[in-house]
C-alpha cells in the first residue's frame, strides 16, 4: 500500500515539474504556434487559472455554477481599488482581491447551496446577474458604471506615498520595482497559475477531494457514512470562487481597469465551456480547454473577408464564393456563433472533452496493438 | 392612490411577460423534466418574427415624390402602398397583430424541431448536460439573430388605433390616470393565453393525458398511450406561448438579440419563487414579481433605497428559498 502511495507521489511530482517547465517555456514554444506574445500568454494563464478553480467545484462535485463571473468581477474591482487607495504593488492587490472574493463566495455559496441540481444553477445565475445589475446601477460610485473603473494620477495610494514611491504618469502594476506588463506580467500570472495547479492537484489527491467526488457520485450514501456534504460543498465553492477572484485580479494587474461586462452571464458560460472542452474533472483538462479557446479566439476573431479570400484563392472563383459564404458567419465578429456550435457539439458528442478524445484515440491504438500481439 | 394604481398596471404587463415565459418553462420541466435554457431564445425569436414580418411588409420601391417640383425627388414607398393604396397602409400598420398569426405556425415548427432534433436525445442524461446543451443552443440562436438583424434594438409600433393612452382612471373616478392601450392589450392577451393553456390542460382529453403523464409517466405509458408524442406537442405549445409573448412585447420594448437571456434569468427566478413544476405558481409569481418590481421602481422608494428596483426580484427569490424552499405553490 505504502509503495502505491509513494509511486503516485513521485508521479505527481513529475507531472508538476513537467507542468512548470511547459508553462515557463511558453514564450518559446508559443513562438512556433503563433502565440508568442505576452498578451495572449497572459490570457492563457489567467483563464487557465479560472478554469482550474471552476473545475474544483464542477468537476469534482458536479454542481454546475452559472455565476462564477461575479467573482471574476469582484476580484478585478478589488484589485483596481487597491491600486487606487493603497499601492501599485501587486501583492496587496492580490491579497485584497482574494479576501473580498472569498467573502462574496461564502455569502453566495451559503445561500445557493441550500438547493442542489438545477436550482443551484439558477440561483448562482441569478446572483451573478444581480451583481452585474448592481455594478451597472447602484454601485456606480464603486464600479464607475458603464465607463469602468480606471486609475488616475490623482489617486491617493497611501502606502506608495508613505514609502515615497514616485507616482508614474501612466500607472502600471509592479512587484517591488518590476513593472508587471509584457513578459514580466506573464511570469507573474504563470507563477500564480503554477501555484493554483499545485493546490488543485493536492485537492484532487486529498481526502477532502475524495469527499467532493463522493458528493458527485452519491450524496445520500455519503450522508449514511456520517459526513454532511454541505460544509465540503461550501469549502469547494469558496475555493473555486477565490480562484475566480484571483483570475480577475490578474486581469486587472496586467491591464489596470475593471468593467462590469466581466460579470455577465456570458463570461460564466465561457468558463463552463473551457472546463468541458478540456475535460471535466480532470487535472489538465480545464487549462487545456482555456488555452485552446483563447488561442482559437485570437485566430478566428481576426479573420475578415480579405483573409478568407486569400485562404480560398486556390479554388475556382465560384467555389471560393460559396466557401466564403459558408465560413464567414463563423469568423470575425461571428466567433461567438462558432463558440456556441462548438459548445453544443462537445456536449452532444464528446462530454468528456479533449482528454476523453485523446483517451479514445489512445484506446483504438491499444486495441489494434493487442490484436497484432494476439495474432 | 393614483400612483399605486399606475404601478400595479405597470407591474401587470411586465408580469404578464414573465408569467408567459415561466409558464412555458414550467410546462416543459413538468412534462419532459428538462430545464430549457433556450426558452428565452424562443421569446426572442418570437419578437424577431414580428420584426421580419414588418420588414417583409415594408419592402419598398422608389417612387417619384410629386410634392417636390423643382428637382426630381424620389422616396421609398412600400409595394403594399403602391399596389393597394390605403388598404396597404393599414396592413402595414397592423404588422404586429398579423405577426401573431404568422408566429404561431413558425414557433410551433421551431419548437417541434428543437424537441425532436436535440432535446429528445438528452432525456437520459443528467440535468447539467441538459442545461449546458440548451445554453449552447441559446447562444447559437442569439448569434444567428445578431448576424442577420444586427446588434441594435429595432423599434416596432403598435397599430395607430391603439397607439394612444386609455383613460383607465375614469372608471374608478380618478380622472388623471392614463395608461397606454397597448400595455392593457398585452395584459389582456397574456391572461387569455394563460387561460387558454389552462383550459386546454384541464378540459380536453389531450390535456388530461398530459396531466396524467406529468404525474406518473411510466404508468401512462403502460396504459398504451404514446406519451412521448404528446410531450413533444407540449414542447411545441410552450414554444408558441413564449413566441407570442415575444411578438406582443415588441411595441413595448424594441427587440434586440439578447432580450431573451435578460428575460430568461428573471423567468427562472419566477419559476423558483412560484415552485418548480407548479403551473399556477409560475403564473402567480410572474404577476406578483412584476408588480413588486414596478413598486420598487417608484421614485419615492428609490429615494430611500437607491437601486432597489434592480435587485428586488432576486432578494425575494433568496428570501423565499430560505424560508420556503419549495416555492409559493410547489409540492416538493
Amino acid at each position: 500500500m505504502q509503495s502505491i502511495v509513494e509511486s503516485s507521489r513521485t508521479r505527481d511530482t513529475f507531472t508538476l515539474l513537467i507542468f512548470i517547465a511547459v508553462v515557463l517555456t511558453a514564450p518559446i514554444w508559443g513562438e512556433f504556434i503563433g502565440a508568442g506574445y505576452p498578451d495572449l500568454l497572459q490570457k492563457f494563464a489567467i483563464f487557465g487559472l479560472f478554469a482550474i478553480g471552476y473545475n474544483i467545484l464542477f468537476g469534482l462535485t458536479g454542481y454546475l455554477s452559472f455565476g462564477h463571473a461575479a467573482f471574476l468581477g469582484v476580484g478585478s474591482y478589488a484589485t483596481v481599488w487597491s491600486f487606487k487607495l493603497l499601492s501599485m504593488n501587486a501583492i496587496p492587490a492580490v491579497i485584497f482581491a482574494v479576501a473580498l472574493s472569498a467573502i462574496f463566495a461564502v455569502v453566495i455559496g451559503y445561500l445557493s447551496l441550500r438547493r442542489s441540481g438545477i436550482y443551484f444553477s439558477i440561483l448562482t445565475l441569478a446572483f451573478a446577474q444581480m451583481s452585474y445589475n448592481m455594478a451597472y446601477s447602484v454601485l456606480t460610485p464603486i464600479t464607475n458604471g458603464e465607463t469602468g473603473l480606471q486609475l488616475k494620477s490623482s489617486d491617493p495610494r497611501v502606502l506608495d506615498a508613505a514609502l515615497g514611491v514616485e507616482p508614474q504618469a501612466v500607472p502600471l502594476a509592479d512587484l517591488f520595482g518590476i513593472t508587471l506588463n509584457g513578459y514580466a506580467g506573464f511570469y507573474f500570472c504563470a507563477a500564480i497559475l503554477i501555484l493554483g495547479f499545485w493546490l488543485s492537484m493536492k485537492i484532487f489527491r486529498s481526502p477532502f477531494g475524495m469527499k467532493l467526488v463522493a458528493i458527485k457520485s452519491n450524496q445520500t450514501r455519503m450522508e449514511f457514512t456520517g459526513f454532511s456534504p454541505r460544509p465540503y460543498l461550501l469549502t469547494a465553492f469558496v475555493i473555486s470562487g477565490v480562484y475566480a477572484g484571483l483570475a480577475g485580479s490578474l486581469m486587472a494587474i496586467v491591464d489596470p481597469l475593471a468593467g462590469a461586462e466581466r460579470m455577465q452571464w456570458t463570461a460564466s458560460g465561457e468558463v463552463v465551456l473551457m472546463t468541458i472542452l478540456g475535460g471535466v474533472g480532470t487535472l489538465f483538462g480545464p487549462i487545456l480547454g482555456a488555452a485552446t479557446i483563447k488561442y482559437f479566439e485570437n485566430i478566428f476573431s481576426a479573420i475578415n473577408n480579405q483573409v478568407l479570400e486569400s485562404a480560398y484563392s486556390f479554388m475556382p472563383e465560384w467555389l471560393s464564393d460559396i466557401a466564403i459564404l459558408l465560413t464567414r458567419p463563423f469568423v470575425g465578429e461571428g466567433w461567438h456563433l462558432m463558440l456556441g456550435v462548438l459548445f453544443m457539439a462537445i456536449i452532444i458528442f464528446l462530454p468528456g472533452g479533449i482528454i476523453e478524445g485523446v483517451r479514445r484515440i489512445g484506446g483504438i491504438f491499444k486495441k489494434s496493438k493487442q490484436i497484432e500481439e494476439d495474432a | 392612490m393614483d400612483a399605486i394604481l399606475l404601478q400595479v398596471l405597470n407591474g401587470l404587463d411586465k408580469g404578464g411577460a414573465y408569467a408567459l415565459i415561466a409558464l412555458g418553462l414550467t410546462l416543459v420541466f413538468g412534462t419532459l423534466g428538462v430545464v430549457n435554457f433556450a426558452h428565452g431564445a424562443l421569446f426572442m425569436m418570437g419578437a424577431f418574427v414580428a420584426v421580419s414580418v414588418q420588414n417583409l411588409l415594408t419592402i419598398s420601391m422608389k417612387v417619384r415624390d410629386t410634392s417636390i417640383t423643382f428637382f426630381e425627388a424620389y422616396k421609398e414607398t412600400p409595394y403594399l402602398e403602391v399596389w393597394f393604396g390605403d388598404v396597404g397602409t393599414t396592413i402595414i400598420d397592423y404588422s404586429v397583430p398579423i405577426s401573431i398569426l404568422i408566429a404561431i405556425p413558425i414557433m410551433l415548427l421551431i419548437g417541434l424541431a428543437m424537441e425532436r432534433g436535440l432535446i429528445r436525445h438528452f432525456y437520459k442524461r443528467d440535468h447539467a448536460d441538459q442545461i449546458l446543451v440548451t445554453f449552447g443552443l441559446a447562444i447559437v440562436l442569439q448569434e444567428i439573430i445578431k448576424a442577420n438583424f444586427g446588434a441594435n434594438p429595432i423599434p416596432q409600433s403598435a397599430p395607430d388605433i391603439v397607439a394612444g393612452s386609455a383613460a383607465v382612471g375614469a372608471l374608478i373616478g380618478a380622472e388623471g390616470i392614463v395608461y397606454p392601450w397597448w400595455r392593457l392589450i398585452y395584459l389582456a392577451f397574456s391572461l387569455v393565453v394563460i387561460g387558454g393553456v389552462f383550459a386546454f390542460l384541464q378540459f380536453t382529453t389531450f390535456g388530461m393525458v398530459v396531466r396524467a403523464g406529468m404525474y406518473d409517466r411510466t404508468m401512462v405509458g403502460l396504459l398504451g398511450i404514446n406519451i412521448e408524442r404528446r410531450f413533444t406537442i407540449v414542447f411545441g405549445l410552450a414554444a408558441v406561448v413564449a413566441g407570442l409573448a415575444g411578438v406582443m412585447y415588441t411595441p413595448i420594448l424594441p427587440p434586440d438579440y439578447h432580450m431573451g437571456m435578460d428575460f430568461l434569468v428573471l423567468s427562472f427566478v419566477v419559476v423558483v419563487v412560484g415552485g418548480m413544476g407548479s403551473l399556477g405558481g409560475a403564473v402567480a409569481a410572474g404577476f406578483l414579481l412584476g408588480i413588486l418590481q414596478s413598486f420598487f421602481s417608484m421614485n419615492e422608494v428609490k429615494e430611500i433605497l437607491p437601486g432597489i428596483d434592480q435587485i428586488i426580484i432576486y432578494l425575494v427569490a433568496v428570501a423565499i428559498l430560505l424560508i420556503r424552499p419549495r416555492g409559493l405553490m410547489g409540492k416538493d
